[in-house]
């Protein structure tokens, strides 16, 4: 659909513009109208008419520019906005958590389906089913085209903040193909994390968002070696961090703290205590245990546990750390999540079980299409097969 | 403006053993209800309190079978069609709705053309 409105428009912006107008247009007509039978040509018909639109009114904006004293273009302010009701109206809490989350990413992002499927763990047209019915839902039940009111908005925001850093950690290591990093994901990730934090300059979680955004991001060029295989933080060359992120990210972490901390401020606390620790040994794993013991009381995640896992195998060492794995596994939430095999695999190389690590490294391979996530793997098997 | 369905869900319990300072007080309430829903721009199109489960019959095909057509720890117990701007505004009428200790539930009315 973007490829369609580009070759009118000729240029990638706009056409994402135009793209973006349609699908305001769509939910306006189709919260009148119904949903269309083909949804996907509806909209790429509306993006391409107004792209055509676009282009007629540029020509008679050029000719009568001197007669005009106010030209009728929208302001940045206005697709801020536009953006932002776009945001919270998929973000609705009448739609299920799951479903924000997948709306936003395929109309306010433009994922696809695929995309938004693998980043779940789910199936494609599971993933499909999902998005088709919250988009029957707000047609049906008529949800509001809107931005939340000022007193609705500390409600709203936790969904959008969920989403926006669920954009940024797809774009951070994209699920599938040959590079680990889509720039584009990780620049709209951050797009929407600075527009909100611009907003809503006093949301502490904002601020905790921007900062872990910040302070993650600052490693993006040490993630890779020159032959595209992907660098454990272990292995990451801390030099080539980019201090003028961390400074930014780690100003913003005491604000968002202040006052019983939420878990994007915490995740920003432990990143920042990575940013600036000297080496991966020489971090404070200790206090990184402590603030992952509080992140897990206000956000009780199976992933947060595997995470913590990895903190406790450096402060306490491997064998503690393998315990938590052994009780995640059993738990069976993170079936087929491709860290669990991976983390259990290190742990287990580094207690010198190399047969057992070799047997999970080929699991984690099997979950994973990333092709420099595959790299690294392959690279950890090959020293535990010698 | 949209037509919704408030479906009001309660416990049967504490109306079984109400006293009749309660049912008043139930109906003092809902009383208060219709008058707030046009304060907000709202309208009441309609609305009844129901009979318990315990009246009720199920009809399926040629099967009739005595209780609800759903067993539920809170049942239906009565309802209100409404009419509101967008979900955002039924939602605001909703919360308004008396509802003891149980809730609504809100449920768009389909639009049917001609």
């Amino acid at each position: 659909m973007l490829a369609a409105t580009v070759r009118v428009t000729g240029d990638l912006d706009l056409a994402e513009e135009c793209v973006q107008d349609a699908y305001v247009i769509a939910l306006d007509a189709w919260l009148r109208d119904g949903v269309p039978d083909n949804p996907g040509a509806w909209l790429t018909t509306t993006a391409r008419r107004r792209a055509l639109d676009g282009r007629r009114r540029e020509r008679t904006l050029r000719a009568k520019l001197p007669l005009l004293v106010e030209p009728e273009e929208s302001t940045v302010e206005d697709i801020i906005d536009d953006r932002l009701r776009l945001l919270f109206t998929c973000c609705h809490p009448a739609l299920a958590r799951e479903a924000q989350v997948a709306l936003t990413l395929r109309l306010v992002c433009g994922l696809t389906t695929a995309e938004i499927a693998h980043a779940f763990l789910i199936s494609e047209a599971t993933m499909a089913a999902r998005i088709t019915r919250a988009k029957k839902k707000i047609a049906a039940a008529r949800i509001a085209y809107r931005a939340p009111a000022p007193e609705e908005l500390p409600d709203r925001l936790d969904a959008v903040l969920t989403v926006v850093h669920l954009l940024y950690t797809t774009g951070h290591t994209a699920p599938a193909g040959d590079r680990l990093v889509r720039v584009d994901l990780v620049e709209k990730a951050f797009d929407l994390a600075r527009m909100l934090r611009t907003l809503m300059p006093d949301e502490r979680e904002v601020r905790g968002l921007l900062a872990l955004l910040l302070l993650t991001d600052a490693r993006r060029a040490t993630r890779t070696a020159t032959d595209g295989r992907l660098l454990l933080l272990a292995e990451q060359d801390r030099g080539q961090w980019d201090r003028t992120a961390i400074a930014e990210g780690a100003a913003l972490v005491p604000g968002a703290l202040r006052g019983g901390a939420g878990r994007f401020a915490l995740q920003a606390a432990i990143a920042a205590l990575h940013a600036e620790a000297p080496t991966y040994e020489d971090t404070d794993w200790r206090q990184i245990v402590g603030l992952y013991d509080v992140l897990l009381t206000v956000w009780t995640s199976p992933v947060v546990a595997l995470n913590r896992a990895v903190a406790v195998s450096m402060a306490d060492g491997p064998t503690a750390a393998l315990a938590t794995i052994e009780a995640l596994d059993a738990d069976g939430r993170l079936a087929g999540y491709r860290y669990l095999p991976a983390t259990r695999a290190d742990l287990l190389r580094r207690l010198g079980r190399h047969t057992e690590a070799a047997a999970e490294y080929r699991q984690a391979l099997e979950l994973t299409d990333n092709v420099a996530e595959r790299g690294s793997l392959r690279r950890r098997l090959d020293e535990v097969s010698r | 403006m949209a037509k919704y369905l408030i479906l009001i869900y309660e416990s049967e319990q504490v109306w079984e053993n109400a006293s009749e300072e309660q049912w008043q007080a139930a109906m003092a309430e809902h009383e208060r209800f219709t008058l707030q829903v046009p304060e907000q721009g709202g309208k009441i199109l309609g609305g009844e309190a129901l009979q318990p489960t315990s009246a009720a019959t199920t009809v399926r095909g040629d099967m009739v079978t005595d209780g609800p057509f759903v067993e539920t720890k809170e049942a239906l117990g009565a309802y209100y069609v409404v009419e509101a701007r967008d979900l955002d505004h039924a939602i605001a009428l909703a919360k308004l709705c008396p509802a003891g200790a149980g809730g609504v539930e809100l449920r768009p009315i389909m639009e049917v053309d001609g």
